[in-house]
């Protein structure tokens, strides 16, 4: 049998902040492709009318709901931030400052994080 | 699966990047706005409600971020787990098919 071809990252590049953006920006667009249903589903609550929309909407009001809801809102700002800095890699061929904009994605992801638990909270 | 095929999908998935990359930029924008006014259901289906522009603008959404969270999740199963074969492109499809209809169902909701 022939083995499944290996396409897993080099552990050896762990050193390297480009490693941890890769890993970031897996991570982050894992768990916003697995919000997206329940976010669909939430929206669609006003096919059953806006008291109903207004009734979720009440419910997430609760801390650790915007908690969460601060995380995604992270995770979408980062992997935004990080997935242009990867076009700008393979389609423009800017190779320069990767780490600069590495740490300016990170950066981009908390604050719109801290922004939004101000607004919320 | 060819490395023709593997070419269209890595080209289908910055596509929909670069779509996403204007869309999530205005939603992130909209999401603190909206937040920052402590905007209502009733606020949030006002503003869309009857407006084909914003209804356009999140059915692309949601077909382009299904597209790119499809391929982006095959991507991510390839390279941690040795799922491979018709079963994962089957899964990818079904993935992609579902959100792009929930995404739009959404939109619609909140436009109708």
């Amino acid at each position: 049998m022939i083995p499944a071809r290996t396409t897993a990252i080099d552990w050896r590049t762990r050193q390297h902040p480009a490693w941890w953006a890769a890993l970031v920006h897996r991570i982050s667009g894992v768990l916003l492709a697995l919000f997206l249903p329940a976010h669909f589903w939430a929206l669609a609550l006003a096919l059953q009318g806006e008291a109903r929309l207004d009734g979720f909407l009440g419910w997430a009001h609760r801390p650790e709901i915007r908690l969460g809801e601060t995380a995604l809102v992270v995770l979408l700002a980062v992997h935004l931030a990080g997935g242009l800095r990867i076009m700008a890699l393979e389609l423009l061929d800017v190779r320069a400052g990767q780490k600069t904009a590495i740490a300016l994605s990170a950066g981009f992801g908390l604050a719109l994080g801290l922004l939004y638990l101000l607004e919320v909270f | 699966m060819s490395a023709r095929a593997e070419t269209w999908l890595w080209l289908a998935q910055r596509g929909a990047a670069i779509v996403l990359a204007a869309a999530v930029t205005v939603h992130l924008a909209t999401i603190v706005y909206a937040v920052h006014l402590g905007l209502s259901a009733a606020a949030i289906i006002g503003r869309i409600a009857g407006n084909r522009a914003w209804l356009a603008f999140y059915i692309a959404f949601a077909i382009a971020a299904a597209i790119h969270g499809g391929i982006g999740l095959r991507t991510v199963v390839r390279e941690t787990t040795p799922w491979r074969g018709a079963s994962l492109e089957l899964a990818t499809v079904l993935f992609v098919v579902f959100l792009a209809l929930a995404g739009t169902r959404a939109a619609l909701a909140l436009f109708a």
